[in-house]
């Protein structure tokens, strides 16, 4: 009660063991849009010749930023599970920058979220990858009936 | 140059920080490649079920798929993705994972390949990836 829904959503990110591991952080969370950040560190590298940081680092932010968004979208932290999430590689990251990832929940129905995300280090407009998930809603939330969990 | 495909895996996924911060390891038998994930606390999302997270499985996938690549290229170099669709079909239980992948199409520039990741039972797969990656040797640039 004490909580406001965005200290919810940012105690469940610090409780994430996975968001913890890679030092994943929420920049900002309003409406139906997550922005969040992971910061470039030497482990996280998937080519040891360029120290450009792993695809899957990013698969991890954009999957994670676009649960985010869903739950800004809904107003509550709530349990999800993805269905799928594609990925469109546009170039890699430049190696020692952070990579911020911002996602959009665009369509919310009573069981199925739908959203889009592009993961980018320097320039928004300059995307190193962007993403496309689908999301069920496996809990009770206040904005919309329970459905029976599968 | 003499070291066997199985040690030629290893070397490899030794080199990658982000394989060892994942805890991946490789097993070879022929050209059929397994690629293990022993669970680790830090690899968890979801606390409360608990479950590994879907960003987590996803790079599983993605790393087998692009390990399948170098042994089929002969480890020379790495192969870049350019796409891919990540299934999610259960949740990924706290113990040991394992993924294969199918090589569908190795042409001159691109690969797809689809992949699979199990626990307890192959027929009972916890997620697929299939994805498009580039494998010609001197692009630099997307082509």
């Amino acid at each position: 009660m004490a909580l406001s829904v965005e200290e919810l959503a940012l105690q469940k990110m610090r409780e994430c063991p996975q968001a913890v591991a890679l030092g994943m952080e929420t920049l900002s969370w309003e409406g139906p849009v997550a922005t969040l950040r992971v910061p470039y560190k030497p482990e996280l590298v998937g080519d040891p010749d360029t120290g450009v940081i792993a695809g899957g680092v990013v698969t991890t932010l954009l999957d994670h930023t676009c649960g985010q968004a869903v739950m800004a979208a809904l107003g509550a932290p709530t349990p999800i599970a993805t269905l799928d999430l594609r990925i469109d590689y546009m170039r890699a990251a430049e190696p020692g920058l952070d990579i911020f990832a911002r996602a959009h929940c665009y369509k919310l129905t009573r069981s199925i979220a739908f959203v889009r995300a592009a993961a980018y280090d320097r320039d928004a407009e300059d995307p190193v990858a962007t993403a496309q998930a689908a999301f069920m809603l496996t809990g009770p939330i206040d904005t919309a009936p329970a459905e029976p969990v599968p | 140059m003499s070291l066997s495909p199985a040690q030629q895996l290893d070397a490899t996924l030794a080199r990658i920080p982000y394989a060892r911060f994942l805890g991946v390891r490789g097993e070879l038998a022929g050209d059929e490649m397994t690629l293990i994930m022993p669970f680790s606390p830090h690899l968890i999302g979801n606390v409360t079920l608990p479950a590994i997270h879907g960003g987590v499985l996803g790079a599983f996938l993605e790393m087998t798929a692009l390990a399948q690549l170098s042994i089929a290229q002969g480890l020379a170099r790495q192969p870049r993705p350019i796409d891919v669709t990540v299934e999610y079909l259960r949740s990924g239980r706290p113990v040991e994972s394992y993924a294969r992948a199918q090589i569908k199409r190795l042409g001159r520039r691109v690969a797809n390949v689809h992949v699979e990741a199990w626990q307890e039972a192959r027929s009972r797969p916890i997620a697929a990836l299939h994805g498009h990656f580039h494998v010609s040797p001197s692009d630099g640039v997307p082509a």
